[in-house]
């Protein structure tokens, strides 16, 4: 029995995955070769996808990207799978494909090779030690765990997990939530999704420690709807889950409960700002809240919520597994741990890279990233998502960690870097930012709702050269009033790409 | 209280909702000023309480922060960024800047943003003059908007008219949401919502609708709360501003909302509910806000009139002619058929003062006791039954007290309707987390509401209210969960045994009563338990209780509920009755009954006769004089001749209208005193003009017991206010009586009534309003009774056995009528069908169960006839489920409804207070209207006819002349 992988992941799929699957199944039909077809995740090297993994004595072997119309000339060298084989689309080895032997999976050691959707496949890959060891824990020495193991969040803000545990594992309430942001909106960011597809598990793990954690016993995974595959993938898990007692009553074998549901949003990027996910998880309107009170005092109707993005809580079951002193060895100044890191736009080798934080941005473009797929000179990149300062050639030689991204006036948000060549118009992308932010503001607070429009309409201004001068100053004082007086980061970050791509444009 | 119009002072955000708020202050530094404030507090609010005013635009002290304008900006050492005053709680030792240059250029720009899709038509707009948006851009010093108004905007957006009062201009928004959070949290509607987001976000009512297609309730909170011109009254649109105001009291229901009056001259150009007003704290309702149109309806009448019989046609006179031909007919009746022949019906829509003058002119002048009230026909039983349990007869809390409750038990009762103001705070405390038990055949708004849902409904039968009471606390007493330490200190024990053994009786318990109620026992045991273990439990009810034969007996169970659970005697807790009309606790407390002396002292004690025969120099009859049915009886009879009856429509309100009409035409002299020619008038023989609210000095006590001034905003469109008709009445009549101003009124009451003995103008002004009993013992008032001790000294279990009523649905009429009233219109309706309230309720409808109309063959909208042994009449038919199989229902408030001609005489039997809540009816589809009301018609054309030849009779006078 041949253990043959075609990745069932969104992005796999859209490249044709599902339709190599099917050919590979036929193929085994016609031939009668007994094959055992697993649908993983995928390891997150895109360019390769679809990546067809065949298991071996030495190990697992790729091909990739497979087509459909590849199939009738590659299926024996599939079912017959050798090592030494170089066919073109033959990778060899898999693990040792630099792209992946060189990076630090921690959140992302399992995704691609576990079937997603099996329970004994996580154990084995050691899925709920985690679990385990927290449930020999008191409440309060799990949140020093956290507080110890220096984790920050990982959807943007950076803020240090285990201090927000702490504050809801001391403010009493009957009830308590676990909130799960999963509404990962970014332009160019996938890191949440893959996990949720490749390894769904690690999520729901990573959750019931957080509650054990600080005392909560219902939790909500706030989902975007446009993520249909990982929805299915973590209902199933979640049912698996349940079924298997690592949820609801008695969770492994104990005294505690836990709860969890899946809630989907309904299109706003706005929902991913955690005080209006909460509005919309209320089923209100997606607004932003005024903080304080914080989420963590007073958030999901009124109770003291947890809120966290997808990575933080997945990296949670990693810590418990191998403790908050293991964690601390990856990273650099007060960033510990490691960054997803997702290579996106025009790039040859876009996918996730996941390594501690400090990389050097250059390496990711041209080691991991070989350059544009246009094959022009990369001319900007775009950190951090839609929010994020661009940054030109010569600020490339900079450390991927919060702290120095900060003092660049720059962001490495859920780490999402999106590649432009030279011929990116850089005045067009400061005026999308304006665009994104009147398309997305919740129109809550004066600055976000009225200032991104009027900052559309001036950029247009400055480029039909109408009083060009006195426009860019009506500009900047227009991104100082938005990034000051805005109500939350959405405002208040929108300057960030709009200054730095009009600061590239001025030295051009 | 006459002062200039300023718009009240706003501290930004609400008083701090922190747990040890009351007892813990946090001191900081705002611009250098060292200040104390409630832990909890914005820094907005303790700049303001320093006096030092940081701009703002979605901030208002009605409404939580919201934190969405930005205008408020501030700089606090050691904090990142610029925070916004309003959302930012102080904390101890703040340093916070609220002015400096950096503040000054963003507030600057971020209102630069705002104006830059706002209209600059301040010169030609309505709130010129009273605009938050105008005032905040003058102080952030904005010149210029850079950005043009080329750009995108909402200017052109269609201006919303569907409301009568009110006009929503979209084009002048600047989406603070203030409207919105109005109606979430003050009204408790959420009816208004931000629809779409970014720049196309704006205020949508419903579901995009318009505000009356919508659940608008046009309470007007939106209006209030918009700091623009987007929401604005047509008043002020067609009057402009106001420049200067009066503080008064308003004049419909019971709750006794304070208004600030805003003036033109002597035009009201608009009704603000006044911040400071206890009862209402500055919320109002779509009556009291906007329906105060009638006040100048041409249908005022403002001469006096006289006729010789009622087929006359109006003959306008002098008020000294009207006078005189007045006590000149009563004095000869009196002389022809004894004193006791005539008498007279003080209003509980006059002023305290008003109803002590008609009490006193009918002791002192008419030489009887023949004084009643309307609370005869509505919350007679509720004095009766608190009275004889607990020793007063008076609801025992504040409104404030429910926000203190736990459990709220409403039964016969409908506030979101009824008593909107109060219904919006229940609401409010109901989002807080407090549970609801309602009780009603009907399933009134409350059941299932915005973000309220009652813990139980009990749709019981009509008429089997004391069947229910009695099972609550059957279950209460056999499950051991009443509050024995309580009865033991509280109450007279002996009493409670005799209860205790009457009501351990399982025919008491609720499966037995289930076939009477219709209220499934494991519902009842569940709601009782509830009840009794929710910590602070409060009942209050409405005349669902009292209108029935059985009226006080269901008060005195609602009594021992409370008694039994130690519910009663703090805060949170008591029996409170919602009481109807504008002063229908004050007429009663001013003595306006045949058996009792101001202060519910008996008529037939000597000693309390002695305190009045002393002071009015005159000797007062010991004998109880006529209820207001007894004098039905006793005109149709022969032996009453006269009635002087004040701002009272009993032609209307009061039940089986053609017994009704009956005595009014037997009677010699009917005198009506009322702003209106209203039903009664029909019959009467002289017309007295009254003055509405506004055009008198005087108090009104609304249902918490709180006595408010009604101020002078107007002088009296026929000349004289309603107390100086009264006087003029009573010296024509030979009564010694004499006074320049209400406040000589008020202060002959404080002298001869123990419970008001500490109220004066002087008091209330200083005060603002003051809940009797205010004396030496209680010289602020009290808001809560029976703190230590009950006023009886011990709280008295009665014996409440029940005894059906004999209006019982049989075969002949199987349906069961109940009535009640709508939020839109007002009693009678002789004030609100003048106003355009009838937009939303212009005529009575009958509501009735769909399987019940399909037995009948009967479609919504069909005319039906509904008949009871009384008589019939005809309305057209809506199909609801908000009444049960078996109960139909419909309101009174337009005359040719009537309602009150198949109600039937039957009442309580402690007060005569009509069973108007349970008439056995058929109901049978017809085409045309009722006999009755055919007649009707055209004895109102007749009236209206003998009243339009009074302006001929005027115009030819005056062409004599």
């Amino acid at each position: 029995m041949l253990d043959i992988f075609v990745p069932a992941d969104t992005t796999a799929c859209a490249l044709g995955a599902d339709a190599v699957a099917a050919a590979v199944i036929t193929e085994a039909n016609i031939r009668k070769v007994e094959i055992n077809l697993i649908r993983n995740g995928s390891r997150g090297l895109f360019w390769l996808e679809p990546l067809v993994e065949i298991t071996t004595e030495q190990g697992r072997i790729g091909f990739g990207p497979v087509t459909v119309e590849h199939i009738p000339q590659l299926i024996n060298h599939i079912f017959e799978p050798d090592i030494t084989d170089n066919t073109a689309l033959c990778l060899g080895l898999i693990d040792q494909i630099p792209s992946l032997k060189n990076q630090q999976r921690v959140n992302f050691a399992r995704a691609g090779i576990i079937d997603p959707l099996s329970l004994k496949d996580y154990l084995a890959h050691g899925g709920y030690l985690g679990l385990q060891q927290a449930l020999t824990m008191t409440a309060e020495s799990m949140v020093d765990q956290v507080i110890a193991s220096g984790l920050r969040g990982r959807g943007g803000a950076a803020f240090p997990t285990g201090i927000k545990w702490r504050t809801v594992l001391e403010t009493p309430a009957e009830q308590k939530y676990i909130v799960c942001n999963a509404d990962e909106g970014d332009s160019g960011t996938f890191a949440d999704r893959l996990l949720m597809e490749a390894d769904p598990f690690q999520l729901i793990e990573g959750m019931t420690i957080a509650a054990l954690a600080v005392g909560a016993s219902q939790g909500y995974i706030y989902l975007r709807a446009e993520y249909p595959k990982a929805h299915r993938v973590l209902q199933q898990a979640i049912d698996l889950a349940y079924s298997n007692s690592y949820l609801g009553k008695n969770i492994a074998a104990s005294e505690h409960q836990f709860d969890l549901q899946i809630r989907l949003g309904a299109g706003a990027y706005i929902c991913g700002e955690e005080t209006a996910l909460l509005e919309s998880l209320e089923g209100k309107r997606g607004q932003v809240r005024a903080k304080p009170p914080l989420p963590a005092i007073s958030g999901l109707f009124g109770k003291p919520t947890m809120i966290n993005n997808v990575l933080t809580l997945a990296t949670v079951a990693s810590i418990f597994a191998r403790g908050a002193d293991w964690y601390k060895t990856f990273g650099c100044n007060r960033s510990v741990g490691t960054l997803a890191i997702q290579l996106a736009g025009n790039i040859a080798q876009g996918g996730l890279i996941e390594l501690a934080f400090g990389a050097n941005l250059r390496d990711i473009l041209v080691d991991f990233g070989g350059g544009t797929a246009t094959g022009k000179p990369i001319h900007a990149v775009q950190v951090g998502g839609p929010l994020g300062a661009y940054l030109a050639a010569s600020e490339w030689d900079i450390k991927l960690d919060y702290e120095t991204f900060n003092d660049a006036n720059a962001m490495l948000g859920h780490g999402g870097i999106v590649v432009f060549d030279d011929s990116v118009d850089m005045l067009q992308q400061a005026r999308f930012a304006m665009e994104f932010c009147a398309l997305e503001s919740c129109g809550k607070c004066t600055p976000c709702r009225i200032g991104s429009t009027r900052g559309i309409e001036v950029i247009d201004k400055i480029q039909q050269g109408e009083q060009p001068k006195q426009n860019l100053i009506l500009l900047e004082e227009l991104c100082d009033t938005m990034q000051y007086g805005s109500l939350c980061a959405m405002g208040g970050l929108t300057p960030m790409p709009v200054r730095s791509a009009i600061k590239h444009l001025k030295k051009r | 209280m006459l002062q200039y119009f300023q718009p009240d002072k706003d501290l930004g955000t609400p008083t701090s909702s922190a747990a040890d708020a009351q007892n813990k202050t946090v001191g900081l530094t705002i611009d250098g000023v060292l200040t104390h404030v409630a832990v909890g507090t914005s820094v907005m609010r303790a700049a303001a309480q320093a006096g030092i005013k940081i701009p703002k635009l979605c901030a208002t002290d009605s409404l939580a922060a919201f934190g969405s304008c930005r205008i408020c900006l501030v700089e606090i050492e050691g904090q990142k960024g610029y925070p916004a005053a309003c959302t930012t709680p102080v904390q101890a030792n703040m340093v916070v800047t609220t002015q400096s240059d950096r503040i000054a250029s963003l507030r600057r720009n971020i209102m630069e943003l705002t104006i830059s899709d706002h209209p600059l038509d301040c010169l030609t707009c309505a709130t010129n003059g009273n605009c938050e948006l105008q005032d905040t851009a003058g102080e952030v010093g904005l010149r210029e908007v850079r950005y043009g108004f080329d750009g995108a905007n909402h200017l052109q957006a269609a201006k919303d008219q569907s409301n009568p009062y009110f006009t929503f201009d979209p084009a002048k928004c600047i989406v603070c949401s203030r409207c919105v959070r109005a109606c979430d949290e003050i009204q408790g509607t959420f009816a208004l919502s931000i629809e779409s987001r970014g720049f196309e976000a704006k205020v949508s009512a419903g579901q995009n609708q318009s505000f009356a297609d919508s659940d608008c309730v046009s309470c007007g909170a939106c209006v209030a709360a918009c700091p623009t011109a987007t929401l604005t009254e047509n008043t002020i649109i067609k009057s402009g501003q106001a420049e200067h105001s009066v503080i008064t009291t308003c004049a419909y229901c019971g709750v006794g909302c304070a208004f600030k009056a805003e003036m033109r001259g002597n035009t009201v150009v608009k009704m603000t509910p006044w911040k400071d007003g206890k009862a209402n704290q500055g919320h109002a309702c779509v009556k009291g806000r906007f329906a105060f149109g009638y006040v100048t309806h041409q249908d005022r009448i403002t001469t006096p009139m006289i006729r010789d019989n009622i087929d006359q046609p109006w003959q306008p006179v002098s008020w000294e002619q009207a006078f005189s031909f007045a006590a000149q007919r009563l004095r000869d009746i009196q002389a022809r058929h004894g004193k006791n022949s005539i008498g007279g019906i003080s209003s509980s829509r006059c002023t305290n003062e008003e109803v002590w003058l008609v009490q006193k002119m009918i002791r002192a002048g008419f030489g009887n006791n023949n004084i009643d009230t309307c609370a005869r026909v509505c919350h007679s039983p509720t004095g009766y039954g608190l009275k004889a349990t607990l020793g007063e007869s008076a609801g025992t809390q504040a409104f404030a007290s429910v926000d203190h409750t736990d459990l709220i038990m409403l039964m016969g009762a409908n506030p979101t309707d009824a008593h909107p103001v109060f219904g919006s705070r229940l609401k409010k405390r109901l989002r807080e987390g407090a549970k609801l038990i309602v009780v009603d055949p009907r399933k009134i708004a409350l059941v299932d509401a915005p973000h309220v849902k009652a813990a139980f409904h009990l749709q019981l039968r009509p008429g089997t209210n004391v069947a229910f009471i009695n099972a609550m606390a059957h279950v209460i007493v056999s499950e051991n969960i009443a509050n024995e330490s309580f009865i033991q200190d509280r109450c007279d024990t002996t009493a409670y045994q005799q209860w205790h053994e009457f009501i351990i009786d399982s025919k008491h318990s609720p499966e037995t009563t289930e076939d009477i109620t219709g209220i499934p026992a494991q519902q009842l045991r569940a709601a009782a338990r509830l009840f009794a273990s929710s910590g602070n439990s409060a009942i209050y009810y409405g005349l669902g209780v009292t209108e029935h034969s059985q009226g006080s007996t269901t008060v005195m169970g609602i009594a021992n509920l409370a008694m039994l659970t130690g519910n009663i005697g703090r805060e949170g807790v008591g029996v409170n009755p919602l009481r109807g009309q504008n002063n229908v606790q004050g007429s009663c407390d001013m003595g306006s009954f045949p058996h009792e002396l101001p202060g519910y002292r008996s008529v037939t004690d000597a000693s309390n006769r002695a305190i009045f025969e002393q002071d009015w120099g005159v000797s007062l009859d010991p004998e109880p004089g006529l209820r207001i049915p007894n004098m039905f009886d006793a005109a149709i009879d022969g032996s009453f001749k006269g009635l002087y009856c004040q701002g009272e429509d009993i032609a209307q309100s009061d039940p089986n209208t053609q017994h009704v009409e009956a005595a009014l035409l037997s009677l010699e002299c009917l005198i009506v005193q009322d702003i209106f020619l209203n039903e009664t008038a029909k019959y009467a023989h002289i017309f007295l003009p009254g003055s509405s609210f506004l055009e008198k000095d005087g108090t009104f006590t609304n249902a918490e017991r709180r006595v408010s001034r009604v101020r002078q905003a107007m002088p009296p469109k026929a000349g004289l206010a309603d107390w100086q008709t009264t006087l003029g009445l009573a010296k024509a009549l030979g009564v010694d009586m004499h006074y320049d101003h209400p406040s000589e009124i008020m202060a002959e009451i404080a002298r001869l009534t123990p419970t008001f003995a500490g109220f004066s103008y002087a008091r209330l002004d200083e005060l603002g309003s003051i809940q009797w009993p205010c004396n030496e013992a209680a010289p602020m008032g009290t808001a809560t009774l029976h703190i230590d001790t009950f006023v009886r000294g011990k709280g008295l279990f009665a014996v409440t056995e029940f005894t059906p009523t004999t209006e019982r649905a049989n075969r002949k009429y199987p349906l069961l009528l109940t009535t009640g009233r709508i939020l839109s219109q007002y009693n009678v309706g002789s004030q609100t069908r003048r106003t355009k309230n009838n937009q939303w309720h212009e005529e009575d409808r009958l509501e009735m169960h769909p399987s019940d109309a399909e037995q009948r063959g009967i479609n919504h909208g069909d005319w039906v006839g509904i008949s009871s042994r009384a008589g019939n009449t005809v309305l057209h038919v809506k199909l609801t489920h908000n009444v049960q199989p078996g109960v139909v229902y419909t309101t009174f408030h337009h005359p040719l409804s009537g309602a009150n001609v198949v109600t039937t005489d039957n009442s309580d039997w402690a007060t005569n207070c009509p069973e108007y809540k349970v008439t056995a009816v058929e109901i049978s589809k017809v085409l045309s209207p009722s006999k009755w009301q055919q007649r009707q018609q055209s004895f109102n054309n007749k009236q209206q006819s003998l009243l339009d030849q009074k302006d001929k009779t005027i115009a030819s006078n005056s062409h004599e002349q």
